[in-house]
């Protein structure tokens, strides 16, 4: 069963995936984002002052904010808050020496020897996190697949937004590590069966990771080919196209006995087990009308996109936007001083050919195209028509909270309506409305304690006032 | 037209109103709503402020006032146009604004002791209906910001005006974090 | 670099108001065209008639309603409107009756509903029965064909039809007369014809999907057959009635406006075969000769209801 709706989309990948994956050598100031891309603060375990070596421990996780690693030698320099991917946060500034000496804790393991929580503790250790964008602690996704006995490990390597190829780059470049991080996660989770999953767009890719499987001789571990159609990368459609099973509104891939890691998790992982590094950098794609030498590239977490963009032979062209991010699921960059998380896969250089225009608002015409494309099931005009009036049953009914945001039906419409940011709109307007609910039924609970137990100081007074009068009475009739 | 094509059709026509006024008598009580659970329904959706700004006794009675449309649904001013726009639908009736003889919606405050002025007098401690006060008679009072609903039944109780209504972020604590 | 504000998605397909309403425009040319060649110069006369005077009133209505004429104007969804109204009516109709029909469908079908994208009602549609019921001597005055257009009208091989049935004439003899072609009324079989061409031309485009035009023809041509076979002498056959009226141009240009018809796939399944048989059951039982425009007034005031019943399943939640 392949995907319900979605757009086939011109994917411009070809350019970055002419060149090898380059390095770009490391800035002299490297900001690592507290939040790396998950919405959640990592912990900082350093101050100013302190000295770091590549790949100390810097932040600590917490909730779903992996572990933070510094990705060079040299000094701590400030905790401030500096523009980031999400417009600003808390980042920890550390002043690099140039010397890269790597801390001394650091060692390649073999990971046979380790039973699965062992594994896992490593891999949380290890700072890594959800390479496709998401930045989740791998660790934490693992151990509740573990807990659910998940049996099939998917590993997403469909990449279905277009001028995204990092993926592709990894792939192709570096099969053998996807392929061992595979049997890790396999060995961490307890799950028999591992599809790794890529779209038929990427030929060369499909090649080399079936080398690298055979060369592997593991056949637990299968490749397959899916349509190259926009978003099946996404969990939900992607966990459908291969198993067959729906992931429920209210539960996660577990459930249906689905792990899901993008394939550039997956070389982390093996990273971490054969060399003992942790996470400090990761392959971005920089593309784009407006870069002169497009390309994947390697860069360290923390350094700022602005030296990505030089590494790739700079910007060139007028009205220029940087988004990182793929042209229909990015977010516009302010400001090319941003620094590189572990959730950035692109940094897309627009010129005005790149991204056409889009009309002028126009009302909706109720052609239905977008609940054609809509890969949820939806009805974006219904949504649409609740989402203008604040009708917040209808939103419900229509189903609001099941929209991944994935932009199909914003790119078919005729009348050009911004519905995507519309429903994202209306998606925090209804979470705010939720947690108000909530405060009130906490509030009514609260209040129905609060009469409970003035009714019963009440009645204990009313006893206390019986029984002194009953004694009083006694006490009487006795000396009377 | 004669009697004997008059009296069928009266008939006819009398018989079928009583059939069918029968028939949709039988099902309205069939299918009668549960009182007690449109109570419920309409509490869930009132703001819990309990502040009786409606002239009810908290926002259970005024449920049960809108259940026995004793009261309209534009009496709730902490719940403001969310409210009634929610009743309206619950209850298929028209939305109208706010009636501003039970107050205007104002944006979220919370209650803020001046701990300089409190004099430890207890007498606030009672009226929150929620509970949001901490303290005891002559142990200082502070209102605890996450749990307090804005009802406002706090602020006249206290003899020396020492409560306040301001917007939540400006209800900080007076230590520093470390 | 330029900072500027925008929400994704960035890039998008293309696809305006504007230029679906030119694509609908263009699949109408063979019609016109064929009705060109039928009646002669007036249909043209009609069209135009009928296209100045709907931007007039559209125009009249954004200002009443106090909105910009741009983009409005432009949009073409009123031409669409004016073409529909102009080639459904007779050739005949004189000018001062369509411009009425059009001030109907436009102001009333269209605006007083709230304009491009609000109205419940085919506005071409109301135009058209608020004539038929206004007019009707002559709303079902149609030419011969071939004629020129001040000849001598008489009816439709539909109206001839019921006529022919009312006198117990039986089919085949009904079938022999000087009004019928090959498979329904002489000449205007190919209007049907043309109109079925432009409706592929469109489903090709991708501009109308296949739901509500399938279902309609299906459900036209289901009773028709049916009925056909069981008493062939009162009833015309399925491919009499699919060929014959409006029934084409009702099935891709007229059912198809998205704006009042059903909004789920299922839901169109079910608003096309509603009027599929509703055009039926008018043309055999009631007191018109073509059903389509009523058929397609009465579905529209069901879509609430059908729209309420044919929600889609949304991913990861069970059937409603």
């Amino acid at each position: 069963m392949s995907l319900r709706g979605g757009l086939r989309l011109d994917s411009h990948k070809a350019r970055p995936l002419e060149r090898p994956i380059r390095g770009v050598p490391p800035p002299t100031e490297i900001a690592l984002a507290l939040d790396q891309g998950s919405g959640e603060e990592s912990v900082p375990v350093v101050k100013a002052g302190d000295a770091v070596h590549m790949g100390t421990l810097v932040a600590a996780s917490a909730g779903a904010a992996a572990s933070l690693h510094s990705p060079v030698s040299g000094i701590v320099r400030e905790i401030a808050v500096r523009t980031t991917l999400r417009g600003s946060g808390r980042c920890i500034v550390i002043e690099n020496d140039g010397n890269d000496r790597r801390a001394a804790s650091l060692a390649p393991l073999d990971w046979r020897t380790l039973d699965e929580v062992a594994l896992l503790e490593h891999i949380a250790a290890g700072g890594v996190a959800g390479l496709g964008g998401a930045a989740f602690p791998t660790a934490t996704k693992l151990a509740l697949a573990r807990a659910a006995r998940a049996d099939l490990l998917l590993l997403n390597g469909a990449e279905c937004e277009p001028w995204i190829c990092c993926d592709d780059g990894l792939m192709r470049e570096r099969a053998a590590q996807v392929v061992l991080g595979a049997q890790v996660m396999l060995a961490a989770t307890g799950a028999r069966r591992c599809v790794v999953a890529i779209e038929d767009d990427k030929p060369e890719a499909i090649l080399a990771m079936e080398s690298a499987v055979s060369a592997a001789s593991d056949a637990r571990i299968e490749i397959r080919v899916l349509p190259a159609v926009f978003p099946l990368g996404a969990e939900g459609a992607l966990v459908t196209a291969v198993t067959g099973r729906e992931v429920p509104h209210d539960g996660l891939p577990p459930q249906v006995g689905v792990v899901c890691q993008n394939v550039g998790t997956a070389a982390a992982v093996a990273r971490l087990v054969q060399d003992g590094q942790p996470v400090i950098s990761r392959i971005v794609t920089v593309t784009g009308s407006g870069v002169r030498e497009p390309c994947n590239v390697e860069a360290r977490v923390g350094t700022p996109v602005a030296d990505l963009i030089g590494a790739c032979g700079g910007s060139d062209g007028p009205e220029l936007r940087h988004i990182a991010g793929g042209s229909l699921t990015g977010r516009i960059l302010q400001s090319d001083t941003v620094p590189v998380t572990k959730g950035l896969n692109c940094v897309l250089v627009a010129t005005s050919a790149d991204l056409p225009a889009r009309g002028m608002e126009m009302p909706c015409i109720r052609c239905g195209d977008c609940a054609t494309v809509c890969p949820a099931g939806l009805l974006p005009q219904q949504l649409h028509a609740a989402a203008r009036t604040d009708d917040t049953a209808g939103l419900v009914r229509y189903g609001l909270s099941a929209c991944i945001e994935c932009g199909c039906c914003d790119y078919v419409c005729p009348s050009a309506i911004p519905l995507t940011a519309r429903f994202r709109t209306a998606r925090e307007q209804q979470h705010l409305q939720d947690m108000e609910r909530r405060r009130a039924l906490d509030a009514k609970a609260r209040y129905e304690r609060h009469q409970r137990r003035l009714a019963e100081q009440a009645e204990a007074e009313r006893r206390a006032f019986d029984e002194a009068r009953r004694r009083a009475r006694d006490s009487e009739t006795g000396t009377d | 037209m004669n009697a004997t094509t008059l009296l069928p059709a009266v008939g006819m026509a009398a018989t079928l109103a009583v059939v069918l006024g029968a028939v949709l008598g039988w099902v309205a009580a069939r299918l009668r709503a549960d009182p007690d659970s449109l109570v419920e329904k309409i509490d869930v959706l009132l703001p819990q402020t309990q502040c009786g700004q409606c002239r009810y006794p908290g926002c259970r009675p005024y449920a049960e006032a809108i259940a026995r449309r004793e009261a309209d649904i534009d009496r709730c001013p902490p719940g403001g146009e969310a409210t009634v726009h929610a009743l309206a639908t619950l209850l298929d009736r028209e939305p109208r604004p706010i009636d501003p003889q039970y107050g205007v919606t104002k944006p979220p405050l919370v209650a803020l002791i001046d701990e300089d002025r409190c004099i430890g007098c207890a007498l606030c401690l009672p009226a929150c209906p929620v509970d949001a006060i901490v303290g005891a008679p002559r142990l200082m009072h502070t209102v605890i910001k996450s749990q307090c609903t804005g009802c406002e039944l706090c602020v006249a109780p206290c003899p020396v005006d020492c409560i306040a209504m301001v917007e939540p972020a400006a209800h900080a604590p007076r230590t520093v974090n470390a | 670099m330029t900072a500027t504000t925008g929400q994704p998605p960035h890039v998008v397909a293309g696809i305006t108001v504007p230029r679906v309403m030119f694509q609908v425009l263009l699949a109408l040319v063979p019609v016109t065209a064929v009705q060109a060649y039928l009646f002669g110069l007036r249909p043209l006369l009609l069209l135009a008639v009928a296209g100045i005077a709907a931007l007039a009133c559209e125009a009249l209505a954004l200002r009443l309603r106090r909105r910009s004429p741009q983009p409005f104007l432009r949009d073409g969804s009123v031409l669409v409107t004016a073409v529909l109204l102009a080639l459904a009516v007779p050739p005949t109709l004189p000018v001062p009756l369509l411009v009425f029909g059009i001030a109907v469908a436009v102001l009333v079908g269209k605006h007083a509903y709230g304009g491009l994208g609000q109205n419940p009602f085919n506005p071409a549609m109301v135009g058209y029965a608020v004539l038929l019921v206004s007019f009707p001597l002559e709303m079902t005055r149609w030419p011969a064909p071939g004629a020129g257009w001040d000849a001598m009208t008489g009816a439709t091989a539909l109206d001839t039809l019921r006529t022919g049935l009312r006198q117990s004439y039986t089919m085949q003899e009904i079938f022999a007369g000087p009004a019928f072609g090959h498979v329904g009324a002489a000449g205007a079989e190919w209007i049907s014809l043309a109109a079925l061409a432009g409706g592929l031309y469109l489903l090709a485009r991708r501009i109308i999907r296949w739901h509500i035009p399938a279902a309609m023809l299906a459900g036209l041509a289901a009773p028709a057959a049916l009925f056909h076979m069981i008493d062939p002498g009162a009833h015309a056959t399925a491919t009499f009635h699919l060929a014959a009226g409006a029934t084409m141009l009702g099935a891709f240009f007229i059912a198809t406006d998205p704006v009042s018809a059903a909004t789920s796939d299922r839901g169109r399944l079910f608003y096309g075969a509603g009027i599929g048989v509703l055009t039926w059951v008018i043309r055999t039982w009631g007191g018109f000769p073509d059903g389509v425009a009523f058929a397609v007034l009465i579905m529209n005031l069901a879509v609430p209801l059908i729209d309420r019943y044919t929600v889609p399943r949304i991913y990861g939640h069970a059937q409603r």
